[in-house]
Formats: structure tokens, C-alpha cells, sequence
């Protein structure tokens, strides 16, 4: 393999498993800041528990989403130094006013977040939770502002095979921009709320800590049935969007692999790169117009239109795209269902939805990878779309050095990874009422944690 | 002032910065298997579960403004440094969820991230002090485009500068923890403090006799005149500053050799920057060579301006708030 596949399958991987983090930790920051200001209101200690025991699994996923991203902005620079060099006025400037905006104030305050009970007053806490909060979210914006940019670029001109910065505020607010920032927030609460609700649900099926788990379930689920008919409406606006500035991508998403009018909707194919076409395909004719011209016979542009500059993976695209809008159509069932049981009042006896519950715990996140993968894979050739290409982005590098740094980054965030789901399930089998302080410190300090008796 | 000049100040601080408050965490980490009791490391891991976070934000910070300030700086140096990097990124998460899963083991597996804890701290600052010999001795470059190979970094004297930075990390760790730990832990503090001053003021003579001899720019830079008058307090200060430290590590003081140590480590960083001044790439290419346009220079700094000074008022604020002696019972959460 050349240096661009495998730098591409670097960043890729790094990437997809950074980005677990952040959709966990924006959600969930969100989540303990609403948790900790019922708890302030109305001085229920369910809340308290409630905060408490998801602040444990926000820390743990924090920490996975620093020390994993970090990695990323270096990346940058030893793999793809031509875009450094290249477009470093550009995206550079906007990752440093991340770190100076977000990174440094969410790394303040969750000190205080997760050691400062003891320290300072409830309502200087409850204000580190919203400081660590608005830090996860001035790094959204930043960070997607970047990479809006480099999907609808803006703003810029070019001296001496540089580009500089002709207008901050175009390059801020390119095109795609509001799009994808208003997708991936909502992506992130969607996320959150599911992996909340999962815990929560498996709590009331085991019949384990009911009210700590009643508690975080209802709010968790009407999150759900509020959240996945917005996340459906921005996502199918966001497809609009794309189609006008990168219409490859969508063709892509579509499989259509010639122009025409009254393009069906292919609901499921093999694509079949070589012959430029799609085998064993199920299709609705002429909806992908309706759907994307709102007219039965608009016209759709297909891939033969970019054979000149290339193509993406469309097999990749394709089924990443599917993958994301049928977890979509499940979420707004589990909502649907979530907020009719609510109606009904029972919402706790619900077996089978909090059944379904627990299986939807991950799948936020996967959905919201998959959509990264859509719209990341779909930009290509290009890094920067129409300005760059990938395969011109690179360092001067060989390949067995990023094959071994590759296999460093496999071998690493696998027993990473492990170790996250070895300690959540840990701490999920300890549950929400365990985690009284004195009785914690004693459980740290002294080394008899297997002796001291549980649940003061 | 110059923009560029001003941008180059602005990383050499977020640097500075970073190599004093990730110093004395990733110091407390390299130190971390030799304390001699579970109880020492309990609380070693304590005062700086807090803070370490915000210390290690100040490396993205380096990175990114660097960035966006040289982006062809960064796209130099990154490639010619692939291989450290990558060593250090993934010693970094070996050490950064060392903080969360610690805590959360039975303490019969707890030597499983006590040691990935230690092993990561001293590997990021093994790379970290092998690409400060690297970044003297220089890169290979045509055209603005690194040529060298992938192991060009690799010499004596980066294998040097990298054990120097892990003596200097350990100094500063084993003063952060005469300043906030007691009793025994503090007594066993002091113990490798002692050791560590004096190895780390040999490294400090040997770069300090090395550079000069092996770069002609460099011993004009300190020896012609006028600059010898202008510069020669450097030397007497470092002297001054490690008589100071000494005293305090031997007798009860617990403030005093912490920041006499930040205090060389400052000294020693002058010293650098005013060596390679004005090359940002050694041999050839300086600050005005490689900075972004005007344009991405102003918006950085502007932004800079803005918010350092909160980021600072807040970060003293966290510090604060965790002040005091650190013992067993406290700052758990």
C-alpha cells in the first residue's frame, strides 16, 4: 500500500475512533448541566445520584476523547504536511482559537467538576458542569467550521502556492457550516440520550435502583422523541444542501451512476465500480428526484458527470448512508414509542422498549460515525473539495513507518477500547447508588474495597 | 513590534508554559514506580488528578498555534519527527487513562496502569527531550520540503537532550511534591531531589559547553561583544537559582525548590531561544521564512489577546481551589 491509503486509513481510524468521545461527552455534559440544575432546584438527591453516577462514565469517556485527540491535529502535520503547508493559514488559525476557546476551559473546569464537591459551593459546581458544557460546544463550532470548510470552501485566495485568507467571516461561515454544525449537534444530544436511556432501561429490567433509573429513563427517552424527528428534518435539509455544492457526493449516497431525469431511489444494490453500475438493485422509481427537486422528473446529477476528476468509494458511501438513515427511522420509533408509553403512564412497565432501549445505547454513535464516513469518504479525491486533492496532500514520508504507527494506533485504542467497556460495565454493576462520597474515599484510600461493606 | 515576531513570542510562551505545568505531572509520573509505598502513589496521583488536564492542554496549544502561525514550519518539522511523535502520542494515552482507570481498579491490579502510568510519562518526555536535540541540530530541507529520512532525529546528542528532559521533568516532579505532599512521602521527595539537581545541572553545563563549540553562530551569538555583557548575568542567576534549590531540598523549606527549579527550567529555555534566535528551522530558515500571512497572524493573535489572559484567570482560579497539601482523604470524587 502507498503512503495515501495508508495515511488515509490512519486519520480514518483515528478519527472514527476520537469522534466516539466527543458525541458521548458533548451529549452527556449536557445532560449532568440539565441533571445538576433539577438537583439545585428542586434538592431531590435523585438527581444528585443521577449526576453523580453518569459524571463517572463522562469522565472516563473524556479522557478517552483528550488523549485520542490529540492525536489528530498532529496528524496533520507528519501525514498530510503538503496541506499543512498549503492550507495551514486557513485551518491552522481555526483549531488554535479551539483550543484557546474550548479546550482550555473544558480542561479547567472538569477538574473541578469530578474533584471539586469538597471544594467549593454546590452552585460554583453546578457552574464548572455549564463552563465544561459551553467548552464542548465552542469546540463543535470550531472544529466543524474547519471542516465545512474544507467540504465547501470559501474566502480564500492563493499566493505563491499558499492560500490565505482573503474573508474570515466566509471562511467561518461557508456554505455547508450551519448544516453540519446544527447535524452533528443534535447528532451528539440524540447520541447521549440513547446511551443514557440504554443504562437506565437495563437498570429497570434487572429491577435494580428504580428510582435514580425511572428518573433518568423518562428524561433520556422524550430526549429521543424530541430530538430524532429534528435530527431527521436537519439531516434531510443537510442532504438538500449537499446536493447543490458537492453534488458527487450525493450521487455517491445514490448510487446513480448516469445524469437523468426521474432517478430512482435505490433503497438497496451492490455497486459495481468496474461496469459503473449496480447489481441486484431494489428501487423505487423516480423518488431520489422527488426527493431531491422536489419534482417527480428534476434532473439528478450522476458520477459519469466526474469521471474526469474521480470518484468516490461509492460502495462505502452507499451503505454508510443506509446504515445511518435506517438507525435514524429506529430512533424516531423508540421516541415515537417512548413518548406514547409516557402518555399512556407506562412507561416503566415497558419491557420490550426497554429492551429495544438497550440495544439502541450504542447505536447513536455508530449512526453518527456512519453519517462522518458518508460525508468525509463522499468529499474524495479531494481534501479540500475542488481546491486540493488527497494524493497531493501528503508528507514526505515512507510507507513502513505509517504501516508501524498504524499498527501502534490498532493496537493501542483496541485494548483502549476494551478497557473503557471493561470499567463502564464495572461501573454500571456498581450502579448510581453506591456512589456516596465518604463511603468513596474510603473505598480509594484504604485498600480494603473488596471488604467495605456497600449502599450507606 | 513585528507581527511574525509577536507570533513567535506567542508560541515560545505557550511552549514555555507547557514545559513547567505538564513538566512537574509528566515529572510525578516518571517518579511514579520508584516512591515506595501504594499510599505515596495515592497521593502523588491526587495532586495533579485535578490539574493535569489543563497542563496538557498547553501541547495542543504549541501545536496549533504553530500551525497556524509556521504552517510550513509544521509541515517541516512533523514529518521529520514522525516517528517521536508518534511514540509520544501513544505514550500519552497509556498516561492520560492511567488518571480514570487507576482509580477504578481493585488495587490488586492496580500495578497494571501504575505501570502504564509510568511507562507513558516517561516515554513522552524521553521524545519530547529527543526532539528538543533534534529541533538544535536541525532538519534537512529543500525547497520549504523536509528531505531527510525517518530517522535522521536519532543521534547522541538528542539521545542526550532526551535523558536530560526526563532528569529535568523528575527534578520538577520531586519539588511539586516536596511543596505538596507531607510527611513521608515529602521526606522520600526530598531524597531523589537531591540526586536529580545535581544530574540535571551536569546536562545543563554539558549543552551549555556543547552548543557553543559545535555552532560558530551560537558562541558569537554569547561571547561577541556586546552581547557578553548583556547576557552574562544568565550563567551567575542558573548558578544562583541552584545554589537556592539545594538549600531549600535539604533543609525544611517546601516552596523554594519547586520554583527555583521552574526558575532554571525558564533560565535554561532563554538560554535556547537565545541561541537559535531568529532560526524557527535550524540550519537555514528563520521566523519571517515560515510564518502564515499577515492576515492569519493578526486573527490568532487578536484571539490570543482575548482570551489568554481568561484562560489564565480561570486557571489560577482551578489552582487555587485545590491549593494546600494534598493527603489520602482528600480530592477524591
Amino acid at each position: 500500500m502507498d503512503v495515501a491509503l495508508l495515511s488515509r486509513i490512519q486519520f480514518a481510524f483515528t478519527m472514527g475512533f476520537h469522534i466516539i468521545w466527543p458525541i458521548l461527552t458533548i451529549g452527556l455534559v449536557t445532560f449532568l448541566a440539565i441533571t445538576e440544575a433539577c438537583w439545585l432546584k428542586t434538592d431531590n438527591p435523585v438527581y444528585l445520584k443521577l449526576y453523580k453516577f453518569f459524571a463517572k462514565i463522562f469522565a472516563l469517556a473524556f479522557g478517552m476523547g483528550v488523549v485520542t485527540g490529540i492525536p489528530l491535529a498532529y496528524q496533520f502535520g507528519t501525514n498530510f504536511s503538503e496541506f499543512s503547508h498549503q492550507a495551514g493559514a486557513i485551518i491552522g488559525p481555526l483549531l488554535g482559537v479551539e483550543v484557546m476557546t474550548a479546550f482550555f476551559l473544558e480542561a479547567a473546569f472538569i477538574g473541578v467538576m469530578l474533584f471539586g464537591w469538597n471544594h467549593v459551593s454546590p452552585k460554583v459546581h453546578f457552574l464548572a458542569t455549564v463552563l465544561v458544557a459551553v467548552g464542548t460546544y465552542n469546540s463543535t463550532f470550531w472544529v466543524i467550521s474547519a471542516n465545512s470548510w474544507m467540504q465547501t470552501p470559501q474566502g480564500h485566495g492563493f499566493e505563491a502556492g499558499r492560500m490565505f485568507v482573503e474573508d474570515w467571516w466566509q471562511i467561518i461561515f461557508n456554505p455547508s457550516f450551519p448544516y453540519r454544525l446544527s447535524h452533528m449537534l443534535v447528532a451528539t444530544y440524540l447520541s447521549a440520550a440513547l446511551f443514557v436511556s440504554g443504562i437506565c432501561a437495563y437498570f429497570l429490567l434487572k429491577r435494580v435502583h428504580i428510582e435514580v433509573a425511572k428518573k433518568g429513563f423518562k428524561m433520556a427517552i422524550l430526549m429521543v422523541a424530541i430530538l430524532a424527528p429534528i435530527q431527521i428534518f436537519i439531516g434531510d435539509l443537510h442532504g438538500l444542501h449537499t446536493k447543490e455544492h458537492q453534488p458527487a457526493k450525493v450521487a455517491a449516497i445514490e448510487a446513480l451512476w448516469e445524469t437523468r431525469q426521474g432517478a430512482p431511489l435505490v433503497l438497496w444494490a451492490i455497486p459495481d465500480r468496474e461496469l459503473a453500475t449496480n447489481r441486484y438493485a431494489i428501487e423505487i422509481p423516480k423518488l431520489a428526484s422527488l426527493i431531491l427537486t422536489h419534482d417527480w422528473n428534476g434532473e439528478v446529477k450522476g458520477l459519469n458527470e466526474f469521471k474526469e476528476v474521480g470518484i468516490p468509494s461509492v460502495a462505502t458511501v452507499f451503505y454508510a448512508f443506509r446504515l445511518m438513515v435506517g438507525l435514524g427511522t429506529l430512533f424516531l420509533f423508540v421516541g415515537v414509542w417512548g413518548a406514547w408509553a409516557t402518555y399512556r403512564g407506562n412507561l416503566y412497565r415497558s419491557r420490550w422498549l426497554q429492551r429495544l432501549s438497550i440495544i439502541c445505547a450504542p447505536l447513536g454513535v455508530v449512526a453518527t460515525i456512519s453519517g462522518w464516513i458518508v460525508t468525509e469518504v463522499g468529499r474524495q479525491p479531494w481534501i479540500i473539495q475542488g481546491v486540493m486533492k488527497t494524493r497531493d496532500a501528503l508528507s514526505p514520508i515512507i510507507p513502513e513507518i505509517v504501516s508501524l504507527s498504524l499498527l501502534g494506533f490498532v493496537i493501542v485504542y483496541t485494548l483502549m477500547g476494551f478497557a473503557f467497556l471493561y470499567y463502564v460495565h464495572h461501573l454500571i454493576q456498581k450502579g448510581p447508588e453506591t456512589f456516596v462520597l465518604e463511603e468513596e474515599w474510603l473505598e480509594l484510600v484504604t485498600h480494603t474495597a473488596h471488604i467495605t461493606p456497600k449502599g450507606k | 513590534m513585528d507581527i511574525v515576531l509577536m507570533s513567535a513570542a506567542l508560541i515560545g510562551f505557550g511552549i514555555l508554559v507547557y514545559v513547567l505545568l505538564d513538566g512537574f505531572d509528566l515529572g510525578v509520573g516518571i517518579l511514579f514506580l520508584w516512591a515506595p509505598r501504594d499510599a505515596d502513589r495515592n497521593v502523588m496521583m491526587s495532586s495533579i488528578a485535578p490539574v493535569w488536564d489543563g497542563n496538557a492542554t498547553w501541547l495542543i496549544f504549541g501545536g496549533g498555534v504553530l500551525f497556524a502561525a509556521f504552517p510550513t514550519a509544521y509541515s517541516i518539522v512533523l514529518p521529520a519527527l514522525y516517528v517521536p511523535i508518534m511514540v509520544m502520542l501513544l505514550a500519552l494515552i497509556f498516561r492520560g487513562v492511567a488518571f480514570e482507570y487507576r482509580l477504578k481498579t481493585n488495587p490488586t491490579h492496580r500495578w497494571v496502569w501504575d505501570t502504564a502510568f509510568w511507562g507513558g510519562s516517561t516515554v513522552v518526555a524521553l521524545m519530547q527531550g529527543m526532539m528538543l536535540g533534534a529541533v538544535i541540530e536541525g532538519f534537512r530541507v529543500v525547497n520549504n520540503r523536509y528531505v531527510g529520512g525517518p530517522f535522521d532525529w536519532l543521534t547522541s546528542f538528542s539521545v542526550t537532550t532526551g535523558f536530560a528532559l526526563v532528569m529535568g521533568y523528575a527534578l520538577l516532579g520531586s519539588t511539586w511534591l516536596i511543596m505538596k505532599t507531607e510527611e513521608a512521602t515529602q521526606l522520600w521527595a526530598r531524597s531523589v531531589a537531591k540526586p536529580l539537581l545535581l544530574i540535571v545541572l551536569c546536562f545543563i553545563l554539558m549543552v551549555s559547553i556543547k552548543t557553543p563549540l559545535e555552532y560558530p553562530q551560537i558562541a558569537q551569538r554569547w561571547f561577541s561583544f556586546p552581547n557578553i555583557l548583556w547576557l552574562s548575568p544568565v550563567p551567575g542567576l542558573t548558578t544562583g537559582l541552584a545554589l537556592k534549590a539545594w538549600k531549600g531540598i535539604i533543609s525544611k523549606e517546601e516552596h523554594s525548590p519547586f520554583w527555583c527549579t521552574i526558575g532554571l527550567f525558564v533560565l535554561s529555555y532563554l538560554g535556547l531561544a537565545i541561541s537559535l534566535y531568529p532560526y524557527l528551522v535550524m540550519p537555514h530558515l528563520t521566523f519571517w521564512d515560515l510564518a502564515a500571512p499577515e492576515s492569519s497572524l493578526k486573527f490568532v493573535l487578536g484571539v490570543s489577546c482575548f482570551t489568554l489572559p481568561i484562560v489564565f484567570g480561570y486557571t489560577i482560579f482551578v489552582y487555587r481551589v485545590f491549593k494546600g497539601k494534598v493527603t489520602e482523604q482528600k480530592n477524591f470524587y
